[in-house]
């Protein structure tokens, strides 16, 4: 075990920790941008930076390994001035228009200028022009908003082995990019928004949920996935009782299938909640038109076939297929229907959507 | 002219050579174009999106297509204090294109470059990386009428 | 009256730097035959001993550097630095165009003391000349079986600077973009493919052949005791002589620009001059009497860095010359961590204002801000330095931006 101080107050960690969470141990909070836990690090925002007595620099305290005797200030005054600075470089480069931006009120660069009072930057100049119109229906890509901390690069790559984007370019001309700095639909992206995920600000958002509501106006229902049987949780976003777009649960413990991931269909299918053509009852086919039906004439309608079927047919003129939307326990029950109740073994699934 | 896929299958085997195989179809074409770059990726087992990524961050390397000479002239520091500014503005002003550009005819494109270590002979220049020293802007004429 | 020291100078233009023949003829090799012969471990403690110091710029001891090398992890690898892109600076290329074969045993007394069979020189992109010399070079030791079982293979660069840093470096022979890692670990335990990796520049390797046939004492009685040996300097701006000396590190600034130098051009006076290349201190004439071993160039706040000096008379424009040096720095920051992506930038910005009069009292504090943050919290060695130009001139030089406000 390594024994060192932070703040004043002594932490004991196994060796090889890293200087954050022993910090985070200490109880002390530290700011960061580029880390993610589920990501490799890169130790790059240098939001993190501590002061570490005996040390010239500061240490970035996300990809420090603790040392014995370790004498660690998390919010001295050169830390603060420190992340001050920083966080004034990157309101420097940051399109600033939080009354209409989507990430309002869950946006880390707001949060810690909040924190630390840095209201404007003295380093403001001549602003990035990267944004470009990316016709994808899903994915909003403000990059003029885009602090460069690679979350979406590293998710895209290590959660979704997607490697649709990359950081292109060098020093202030870098940017994040597909092949040849094109649109993503002809890159390799899913579409599976886990770079919007992890994104920290408001450079990637939802193209669907835009101007339907802020984190903090809608209600989250935190239930599972409909799409496959796989199980993911995904969180509805909920405003004056309509779904306004779908976020995910990134805790283990209450995400324990999917730890945050999704499809594209968990992440962005779900306007279909809302469709006016989507069915609310039963239709009954008559003369070649569709009628509504109540579920009670519905269900008597379709056990009084299957019965005079089988009765003329036999079981396996009969064949059930069940739905991969539907759970693994409601997939049971469909087969012990179709063997017990009507005695065939024509029973097949979906397997996908 | 080489192609492509032979000129990137002679580096595939070496490990990390992407960079040495984008130098030899730079060689060739005097940039790399997109689709040599996406048999690159294809070939060191990096997605077309990273091969990018490499290829935009190194300066000698280009996506773009470029002339068939390509004149950098050094605006570091050394060379600057020896002329290196009114050397380029001549350079500008002779070829009738801007730093970056290429003349009409394809010939020559201008770029800027840092320290090319030849700081014996400020300012400097170089022509497809042959560095040229102590170039005033009197002898480019001279200089570049033996680049056809 | 100061004179040059030869020693890894010393057959230049005398032999074919390509040929192995050659370099064997005036002695070559004979290092790497004496440490062959020795156990691997005396061989450090030998090139410890001599006092040997990195010559790209960071001045570590280079046998202290080795031992941290564990043994038991295989494979190993040997890589040469040859990606001097310090503006200003050009002895590792004089080095391989007058003695590569040095160079090449130099690599081979490391990989014996250290337990590596393969080395890489990476070679800068801007020097594609010494890429064909080089590879003449080994094919040459090869043929005359000197190298053993030790490969030595040439990688190019291609136009960045910040490759000169050792993880960068290591990066882009893996063929990725040359971002620095951060450390640690460092690559002597987890360096090229993630495998314990030894990087030295090319005059440090070029030093080795001459400590083993001399001894290690020898070596440490030249020029300053804590950074003994000779130093190969390259001079330019307004010297008379732009060129290229060896000196012992106990000569002082004053004789290499005055006496070696030949004095500054047109018989003006001496402004300013800037050591160790382009993200180098700028020091005013007072200090000219300083030695420019390590130590003492530190004793100024100044860095020996690559070894450049870059002299400046009386009529330059200071604050001109150091918006250009911040050009510099935007251009070849790598862009991974904020405060040198976005502080190379804005001080470029708040330079070019103050450099066309239009600058305030309050762009020079913000310089100062953030050049100290800069200094702090940048990830590698390239933020870290890029503020050291405008602070020193700021502070030695204060009066000729001051004069440029509104």
């Amino acid at each position: 075990m390594i024994t060192l101080t932070v703040d004043g107050k002594q932490v004991q960690v196994p060796e090889g920790t890293m200087l954050l969470e022993a910090c985070q141990l200490a109880g002390a909070d530290i700011p960061t941008l580029c880390y993610d836990p589920d990501l490799k690090r890169v130790g790059s925002c240098r939001m993190c930076v501590v002061e570490v007595e005996g040390r010239p620099g500061l240490v970035a305290s996300c990809v420090t390994p603790v040392a014995n005797g370790m004498i660690v200030h998390t919010e001295s005054p050169r830390v603060v001035e420190a992340r001050k600075v920083i966080l004034e470089l990157l309101l420097a480069r940051h399109k600033l228009e939080c009354h209409t931006c989507e990430k309002n009120g869950n946006c880390l660069l707001q949060d810690y200028c909040y924190r630390y009072g840095v209201t404007t930057s003295r380093f403001s100049g001549e602003m990035p022009k990267f944004t470009k119109e990316d016709p994808n229906p899903f994915i909003e890509r403000d990059y003029d908003k885009c602090i460069m901390c690679t979350r979406c690069v590293r998710a895209c790559e290590q959660i979704t082995g997607a490697k649709a984007i990359s950081v292109a370019y060098r020093g202030h001309h870098a940017k994040i990019a597909t092949a040849f700095d094109g649109n993503l639909a002809d890159s390799t992206c899913a579409f599976c928004g886990q770079c919007l995920m992890v994104c920290p600000v408001g450079a990637l958002t939802s193209k669907l949920s835009k101007g339907k509501g802020r984190a903090y106006e809608v209600e989250k229902v935190r239930t599972i996935c409909p799409y496959c049987g796989t199980g993911c949780t995904i969180e509805l976003n909920v405003k004056d009782n309509k779904v306004v777009g779908v976020t995910s649960v990134r805790d283990e413990e209450l995400s324990p299938v999917n730890k945050g991931a999704l499809c594209v269909k968990g992440r962005f299918g779900w306007d279909f909640i809302n469709s006016p053509e989507r069915l609310t009852t039963p239709l009954i086919k008559e003369n070649g038109e569709f009628r509504e039906a109540s579920w009670d004439e519905a269900l008597d309608y379709i056990a009084e076939k299957l019965k005079a079927i089988k009765s003329e047919y036999g079981p396996d003129a009969i064949a059930v297929f069940s739905s991969a939307r539907a759970t693994n326990e409601e997939n049971y029950l469909i087969q012990k229907m179709a063997r017990a109740a009507i005695g065939t073994n024509n029973i097949d699934h979906c397997a996908r959507l | 002219m080489a192609n492509y896929k032979e000129i990137i299958a002679t580096y595939k085997d070496k490990p990390g050579g992407i960079i040495e195989a984008f130098h030899a179809i730079q060689k060739e074409f005097n940039y790399i174009p997109e689709e040599a770059l996406r048999e690159a990726a294809k070939a060191f087992g990096l997605s077309e999106a990273e091969a990018f990524g490499v290829a935009t961050f190194y300066s000698y390397f280009s996506v773009k297509k470029r002339g068939k000479y390509i004149i950098r002239v050094c605006t570091s520091a050394p060379c600057m204090v020896a002329g290196g500014d009114k050397l380029l503005e001549a350079l500008e002003n002779y070829l009738g294109i801007k730093l970056g550009e290429t003349t009409a005819d394809g010939r020559f494109t201008l770029e800027a470059t840092e320290c090319v270590g030849q700081c014996q002979g400020t300012p400097v220049i170089t022509i497809n990386g042959k560095p040229i020293p102590e170039v005033t802007p009197e002898r480019i004429p001279e200089i570049l009428s033996s680049y056809k | 009256m100061a004179q040059e020291m030869r020693i890894l100078l010393k057959h230049a233009d005398q032999i074919n730097p390509e040929s192995a023949e050659d370099y064997i003829r005036v002695g070559g090799y004979k290092g790497l035959e004496k440490a062959r012969g020795m156990d691997p471990r005396a061989v450090i403690e030998e090139v410890k001993r001599s006092g040997l110091r990195g010559r790209g710029g960071a001045g570590f001891n280079t046998g202290l550097k080795w031992s941290f090398v564990p043994q038991d992890i295989e494979p190993k690898f040997v890589i040469c630095n040859l990606d001097e892109g310090e503006p200003g600076t050009y002895k590792d290329r004089i080095i391989v165009e007058k003695n590569a074969q040095a160079v090449l045993e130099g690599m081979a007394i490391c990989g014996h003391a250290i337990g590596s069979k393969k080395g890489y020189i990476y070679c800068r992109g801007e020097y594609p000349h010494l890429v064909q010399l080089l590879n003449k070079a080994i094919a040459s030791a090869k043929a005359c079986g000197v190298l053993g079982d030790f490969d030595i293979e040439v990688r190019m660069g291609a136009g960045a600077y910040v490759c000169g840093d050792e993880t960068a470096l290591i990066e882009s022979i893996e063929g990725h973009r040359g971002n620095p890692r951060f450390k640690p670990p460092f690559p002597g335990v987890a360096g090229l493919w993630g495998k314990p990796t030894v990087v030295n520049n090319v005059e440090t390797f070029a030093c080795l052949p001459y400590i083993l046939v001399n001894g290690a004492d020898w070596f440490a009685g030249i020029g300053a005791p804590n950074y003994p040996g000779t130093k190969i300097l390259t001079l330019t701006g307004d010297v008379v002589n732009r060129t290229y000396v060896e000196v012992p590190t106990n000569v002082t600034l004053r004789e290499v620009i005055y006496e070696l130098g030949g004095g500054i051009r047109g018989g003006k006076k001496l402004k300013a001059v800037q050591v160790g290349g382009t993200s180098g201190a700028f020091i005013s004439p007072e200090y000219l009497d300083t030695q420019i071993d390590f130590d003492s160039m530190a004793s100024i706040s100044a860095t020996l860095g690559s070894g450049a000096i870059f002299a400046i008379d009386e009529t330059r424009d200071i604050v001109e010359i150091v918006t250009r040096i911040s050009r510099f720095f935007e251009h070849e920051s790598c862009g991974q961590c904020t405060p040198c992506r976005e502080g190379t930038f804005r001080t470029r910005e708040i330079m070019e204002r103050i450099s066309s009069g239009k600058g305030s009292i309050q762009d020079l504090k913000n310089l100062e801000l953030l050049g100290k943050v800069m200094k702090d919290t940048s990830l590698c060695g390239l933020g870290q330095a890029a503020p050291v130009p405008i602070l020193t001139t700021l502070k030695n030089f204060g009066h000729e931006y001051k004069r440029k406000l509104i």
